[in-house]
């Protein structure tokens, strides 16, 4: 399954940016993959008709990089000469794309990069500020040794179509070449994000970028979330879908999200996992900081925990015990996997 | 053999009265039980249902020439007053008495100690068993042997792997008459696959002098060879004090009498092949009691809960618990319509098992409470402990053919049989793995792999 359609929050990845980028109203859409995207286009070609927008496909037949690209995207990206965002498809935010475009807007340079916060800028690479000025870049430190700011790329961008002159078609970075140039220029500028933010990327990440995400939905009171007055759910941020089925005496929650036909058997305790669609639990399991994927099924008083990941069509065991596991499409488990591994 | 011995009981008119003796140790013996045996007695734990002492009595029963049963050790005399008079009204046609040694005298060092009690009426022969042991102690069969062979003295052997015959009693025999040529305790090197099994049938008129002699040779200094011990074997190694022994009057059955027998007496091995296994760690009372169960389900126990197998998640009986035989439940336990128990299985009195809860091939004692939906496996869970919901207490499996209950796990030699001590609570959704525990113990974290000593505090 490619990334992008992987359901997160119940809801697959690229539709969260598909809604947000309509609702911003944007009505061509460039997707840059650099594999066939023959499972997408059925996804996309629904998604143009609800929203009604255009969404074109470009693959790169050899990688071009972060900033490639756009360069190969530019008959789309010329359409007219309003600027076009661009956006990492593992970042998961509560996409600003509205003020971000009037801000863009509002300063007149070439582009605008959005920032977050972070507590740790020493692992990422760390934007800069002209002196005396509140969004004009100077530059960017990358893992920077001593505290020279906190804010970080977060990935999502909005550029004037000029960018694209500054872009040529062969591998090259946004962040290592593209940028660096227009700050030279004075012509980047940055967007702070409110609320949270999450590369998804990783499996550990996936985790606590569902436990952002399912936490904004409970600050919005969402009504998609399943009400805490419900006998199984314990202590929040619980999101089922409707069509998924909850056994007796379960324990629910925090941090939950429990996918589309997805059957969970009697005594259940579930927490910090996302159970993925047409998965089954069964009763009495215990499962923890776990992605259960499409089709799996985990046995009777099974233990699931600390960043396990089953792929599609896993089977666990009943009373198996797995610490940490990455187990690989269709493989099924009979014994404990008590160490962290890759289960081929 | 075409000349027919006549045997010696038909010989002189009378019935052959026999007698049995199982030697039960004390305090200071035993401690590899712990901490199972901080809070009782290692005879008086109960596997399968039943003390430890009381499998050997169910077996001394079937032998009907046995009248009178002697339990000796170095126990106050109140540990066994209560199990004494429960035992003499289940076994009414045994007279079971306890004798006191006040000090250790070994094991054939107390037996002549009582020799004038052992003796009153006369046996022709008498039972040694040590409570330590776990098997189907085949005794009728042992005294046919001793009655054919006109034996002085029969031992009980089995076969065990090369690797860890070495860890026994060895004996030689010959494999055609079954006498007994060469006996070794825990020899260095390879001697016999066959061991002693801690079970022997002596002549009265055999086993007394023999004792005799060892405790004059004893005096006399002119101590037969007794150097060449593995000092770097654990469970020999209180011989380095061979002397200490002297002064302190301990005879010894395995390392003063049996290999004097082997040279100089009518000495046969009778060859079990059946199961057997040594109690000696707590550990290993999880085998014994999936052994016992095993036995008890074959003979069609009554005692034993009916079967209810649970086949695709799908119960046979749905009012009642599953259960995947032998499973021992006592009447006093509770245990909820939708747990599911067994293989190998014993719940205590007053246990209370909740819903959704899975216990396999374990022991929960007296009190014990298994909150909903935990799992316990190859585990013992202590009198009153606790385990909270979704808690998983778990130990590993040991080989059907394995005499050792550690197993190497990350190269570090561990205990595979997780055993929490009297009162040890487990909280919700914990993970205690391969740990032993002492009583009074609070698990509020995962434990994995390691001896948890200190009470109330997080491992």
């Amino acid at each position: 399954m490619p990334k992008p359609l992987v359901e997160f929050g119940n809801k697959r990845m690229i539709l969260h940016q598909i809604e947000a980028l309509a609702a911003a109203g944007v009505t061509d859409i460039v997707l840059a993959v650099n594999y066939r995207p023959e499972i997408m286009e059925k996804y996309l070609a629904e998604y143009e008709k609800q929203f009604g927008i255009n969404i074109t496909i470009s693959i790169e037949h050899e990688p071009l990089g972060t900033a490639g690209p756009l360069k190969l995207a530019e008959k789309t990206l010329r359409k007219d000469d309003t600027p076009f965002f661009v956006l990492n498809s593992d970042v998961t935010c509560e996409y600003p794309f509205k003020e971000l475009a009037a801000f863009h807007k509002s300063h007149g340079d070439e582009g605008t990069i959005v920032v977050t916060k972070v507590e740790e800028p020493s692992k990422y690479g760390v934007i800069v500020h002209k002196p005396n000025h509140p969004s004009r870049i100077d530059r960017f430190v990358e893992k920077p040794v001593e505290f020279v700011g906190n804010r970080i790329n977060a990935g999502i961008y909005i550029l004037n179509t000029s960018v694209l002159d500054r872009i040529e078609l062969r591998p090259t970075s946004i962040e290592q070449e593209t940028f660096p140039a227009m700050t030279k220029d004075g012509q980047l500028h940055s967007f702070d994000l409110d609320g949270f933010w999450m590369d998804i990327g990783q499996p550990k990440d996936f985790l606590t970028g569902t436990y952002l995400y399912l936490s904004s939905l409970t600050k919005k009171g969402a009504k998609e979330l399943a009400p805490p007055s419900l006998p199984y759910v314990y202590g929040g941020n619980v999101l089922i879908d409707p069509s998924a089925r909850i056994g007796k005496n379960c324990r629910i929650g925090p941090n939950v999200t429990i996918g589309p036909d997805v059957v969970v058997g009697d005594g259940v305790r579930l927490q910090r996992c996302v159970l993925l669609s047409r998965s089954k639990v069964k009763d009495h399991a215990w499962v923890k900081s776990t992605i259960v994927g499409w089709n799996s099924t985990v046995g009777k008083w099974a233990r699931l925990e600390n960043v396990t990941v089953l792929g599609d069509d896993v089977t666990i065991g009943d009373e198996i015990y797995v610490n940490g596991g990455s187990i690989l499409p269709h493989k099924t488990i009979k014994a404990n996997v008590d160490v962290p591994a890759i289960i081929m | 053999m075409s000349l027919n011995i006549p045997h010696r009981d038909k010989a002189n008119g009378t019935s052959g009265a026999t007698k049995a003796v199982i030697l039960v140790g004390g305090e200071s013996r035993g401690t590899r039980f712990r901490p199972l045996s901080l809070d009782l007695p290692k005879p008086l734990f109960d596997v399968a249902g039943h003390p430890i002492l009381w499998h050997c009595l169910k077996a001394i029963e079937k032998v009907p020439s046995i009248h009178e049963v002697y339990l000796i050790g170095y126990y106050d005399e109140s540990i066994f007053f209560q199990f004494l008079q429960e035992a003499s009204k289940e076994f009414p046609h045994l007279s079971i008495k306890y004798l006191r040694e006040y000090q250790a005298l070994g094991t054939a060092g107390g037996l002549y100690h009582f020799r004038d009690n052992i003796l009153n009426g006369r046996p022709e022969r008498l039972f040694v068993l040590n409570s330590d042991v776990c098997c189907s102690f085949p005794l009728n069969e042992m005294l046919q042997l001793a009655r054919e062979k006109d034996a002085e003295a029969v031992i009980l052997g089995t076969r065990v792997s090369d690797d860890a015959a070495s860890n026994f009693g060895c004996i030689v025999s010959d494999s055609h008459t079954r006498r007994v040529l060469h006996y070794v305790e825990k020899p260095e090197s390879h001697i016999s696959n066959l061991i002693n099994c801690g079970v022997y049938l002596f002549s009265t008129d055999t086993i007394f002098p023999s004792i005799r002699t060892a405790i004059k040779r004893r005096a006399d200094r002119s101590a037969r060879l007794l150097s060449f011990r593995s000092s770097d074997n654990l469970e020999s190694s209180f011989m380095i004090n061979d002397d200490d022994d002297a002064q302190n009057g301990v005879i010894r059955l395995e390392q003063d009498i049996l290999g004097d027998m082997a040279d100089s007496k009518q000495f046969f091995v009778y060859e079990t092949k059946d199961f057997w296994r040594q109690i000696k760690t707590a550990g290993s009372a999880i085998p014994a009691n999936a052994l016992y169960l095993q036995k008890a389900w074959q003979n069609g126990s009554k005692e034993l809960a009916e079967p209810n197998l649970v086949v695709k998640g799908e119960k046979t009986d749905n009012t009642r618990p599953g259960i995947h035989p032998p499973v021992f439940i006592h009447p006093e336990a509770i245990v909820h319509d939708e747990a599911e128990l067994g293989p190998n299985v014993s719940i205590g009195p007053g246990a209370k098992i909740g819903p959704g809860a899975r216990i396999s091939n374990s022991i929960v004692l007296a009190k014990a409470e298994i909150k909903p939906s935990a799992h316990v496996l190859h585990s013992i869970i202590g009198w009153g402990g606790k385990v909270g919901a979704w808690a998983r207490v778990e130990g590993s499996p040991t080989p059907v053919t394995s005499h050792t209950t550690s197993i190497i796990k990350n190269g570090v030699k561990v205990q595979a049989i997780t055993i929490l001590g009297k009162e040890c609570v487990v909280g919700d959704e914990v993970l205690v793995k391969n740990c032993v525990c002492l009583p009074f113990k609070e698990l509020k974290r995962v434990s994995l792999s390691i001896l948890c000593t200190r009470h109330t505090e997080p491992c």
